[in-house]
């Protein structure tokens, strides 16, 4: 993998675990066995449903049904796949979803970035309402009803706006970004003011190019949540032209939708027997994305949980 | 620049709101008022006149102005909102309602035996979530400490964080997949002689599921912290431990828990003012009317009653109460950890 940062290495243990005696008994040697067998199994509880998802997936229909597939597939075959990738509601859905995420997360990185930046100026008169105004709202939120009446009024009900702008401010990626700002070092700036470059211009060409780490970190945190983010699309949307899939995946497992009736269809067999392939399928599609990203990704999110917790 | 130099009052007073960004930037100081402000407050870092901050700051306050507008419009709109549980709400009308109605959804909800049901739902919900969501990543944490193998360790760490990363709905999906009639659990079941359970359609297990999926997703990612917190422990503690002759199962008691006590207080007291809040995402789409007496809470019978019935105004009562007793918990919460640790959460 990559360098790591200081802050992971601290998490993710350098020297492992506490320091070791000199002498260490018996009982402890049996210990370290039963912890690390119970940290096995551990992992096996963690793994096991996403094996479980990956074996029906390339499971018959009926192998699925009858309940025999549970780690390896039986009757191997890429059918439920080809089904699910002919499903023109999975594609368009799969399509909108990364189109969703795009856009939402250049959205908030708009609107976080600067608003960190700023906040981060201790010097600046006001700053403290200005954080306020951003803190209060993670005490105290309009709840579900009044922000329904508000984004059916702004007219944004099916359409992209309703997912990708509400949440463009998360404040704990804000307070992240705020606290990792304040910790460059302030001599960069001084100079570039002293060489006349306004807050603009230090902002874009000196703390920008600096703080490409904190940006992926960000990056990463709004992307992941805007692609797992089923529940605005479930309020605002009723066009099935729009739905992220999520919504499509959510619409299969209730089994209520045409959606799933369609791919049933498509594969020509019982809707129930179908829906649970179809479902696994989708599922591991939905997946892919976080799973190729995840091994790259989670040291970033750790190092953001952690400088979150130091908390401006 | 001396900020304290005297001022020029061309004019009595600067408004004390957050300026915009054409504030007019002409005489140097205006510090009558400024300056009284800062008589007010403890060691002052100098406060510079708003005119001056202007003038020097101004491109900062535009940089913030459209993200406060953004806030002003979503969050602070919709909290302003809540005014509708006061007033009637005509679909179409204005936003905060029409004509004052007093506490008619108040007294409503007070007397819906529905409201106390959820109520009692989400309390148990909340209290069971946390009772078994919160120890056990303090758990992992001790295991994964004395875990030497610094591969193994990360492994285990890699694989436990997954599951954070889902989306509710595949989470839920895998739930499904795996308590289905024909699903793992029930195999496990009826090889051991038992008969299949049809887990989600039994009211009585729905309150396991709900926190087995919780523990399933938070269990790795709820660690991060503890093993930070872990790794700050000082090793001379453990040694001096050891010469006063204490086994490792001592020394886990009388240094590392210790060592990590103001992250457990902290976290508790966190999840205590937060208990209210169960995953209503999660149980949206894990309950159905079968389970409704035990799986209903205040969050998914408010969204029906507002969204799926139609009742805006009496749904919006709910939600604040729910949001006010939530407020009052993690303030209440916040003064007992400064009281008890002397840490406060903010």
């Amino acid at each position: 993998m990559v360098t790591q940062s200081a802050l992971t290495k601290t998490t993710l243990g350098t020297r492992s675990g506490r320091p070791v005696g000199p002498r260490d008994t018996r009982g402890y040697r049996v210990f370290t066995w039963v912890n690390g067998t119970l940290l096995v199994l551990l992992c096996a509880a963690m793994l096991y449903p996403f094996v479980t998802v990956l074996a029906q997936s390339f499971s018959s229909a009926g192998a699925v049904k009858a309940g025999l597939v549970n780690l390896w597939p039986v009757g191997f075959n890429l059918d439920t796949y080809g089904a699910v990738i002919q499903n023109s509601h999975f594609w368009s859905s799969y399509r909108n979803t990364v189109v969703y995420t795009l856009v939402g997360t250049a959205i908030a990185m708009a609107l976080t970035t600067p608003y960190a930046y700023v906040l981060a100026k201790q010097h600046l008169r006001g700053r403290t309402v200005l954080i306020g105004i951003a803190v209060a709202t993670m005490f105290f939120n309009g709840g579900l009803i009044p922000n329904y009446v508000l984004i059916s009024t702004l007219g944004m009900t099916n359409t992209m706006w309703a997912l990708v702008l509400p949440g463009a401010i998360s404040v704990f990626n804000l307070l992240v970004m705020k606290s990792f700002f304040e910790n460059l070092p302030r001599e960069l700036e001084e100079a570039a003011q002293i060489d006349g470059l306004g807050w603009f211009g230090i902002f874009g060409r000196i703390v920008l190019p600096l703080s490409k780490a904190v940006v992926a970190t960000m990056v990463l945190f709004y992307s992941v949540a805007i692609w797992n983010d089923w529940f605005p699309a479930f309020l605002y949307l009723d066009k099935q032209e729009l739905f992220p899939v999520t919504l499509f995946l959510r619409n299969l497992i209730a089994g209520a939708s045409s959606a799933a009736s369609e791919g049933a269809a498509a594969a020509g067999s019982t809707t129930e027997a179908i829906s649970a392939n179809i479902q696994a399928v989708t599922m591991v599609l939905t997946l892919v994305p976080i799973l190729c990203v995840y091994p790259f990704v989670q040291r970033y999110f750790v190092s953001g949980v952690m400088l979150g917790s130091v908390k401006g | 620049m001396s900020a304290a130099s005297v001022p020029s009052r061309t004019r009595t007073a600067e408004p004390a709101v957050i300026p915009g960004p054409n504030a007019p930037a002409r005489s140097s100081h205006t510090g009558g008022r400024a300056s009284s402000d800062r008589r007010g407050r403890r060691p002052p870092s100098p406060k510079v006149p708003w005119r001056k901050a202007l003038r020097r700051d101004w491109a900062l306050y535009v940089m913030a102005l459209v993200p406060v507008a953004f806030l002003l419009l979503f969050r602070y709109v919709p909290m302003l909102g809540n005014v509708i549980a006061f007033r009637r709400f005509r679909p179409g009308g204005s936003i905060f309602g029409d004509e004052w109605v007093g506490l008619r959804y108040v007294e409503m909800f007070v007397s819906d035996p529905n409201f106390w049901m959820v109520f009692r739902n989400t309390a148990i919900l909340g209290f069971l979530t946390l009772l078994v969501c919160f120890p056990l990543p303090i758990v992992l944490a001790l295991m994964l400490n004395e875990v030497r193998t610094r591969a193994f360790k990360r492994t285990v760490q890699s694989i436990s964080y997954l599951p954070h990363f889902l989306s509710v709905v595949i989470v839920v999906g895998m739930a499904m997949q795996l308590l289905s009639l024909q699903g793992t659990v029930n195999q496990v079941i009826e090889s051991f002689g038992g008969e299949a359970v049809a887990f989600l359609q039994r009211a009585e297990w729905f309150r396991t599921v709900y926190v087995g999926s919780e523990v399933w997703q938070t269990l790795g990612w709820g660690t991060i912290l503890y093993l930070a917190a872990l790794t700050t422990v000082d090793a001379s503690l453990y040694e001096a431990a050891r010469i006063d002759g204490a086994n490792r199962w001592r020394q886990t008691w009388h240094v590392t828990l210790p060592g990590i006590r103001p992250t457990m207080v902290t976290l508790l007291i966190l999840n205590i003012g937060l208990f209210l809040n169960v995953g209503f995402e999660k149980v949206l789409l894990l309950y159905n009317p079968l389970t409704y007496s035990t799986a209903d809470v205040i969050s998914t019978y408010l969204y029906r009653v507002g969204l799926v019935a139609n009742n805006f105004s009496y749904a919006t009562a709910i939600g604040l109460f729910q949001a006010v007793i939530g407020l009052a918990m993690i303030l209440a919460a916040n003064l007992v950890s400064r009281r008890a640790v002397g840490a406060s959460l903010w």
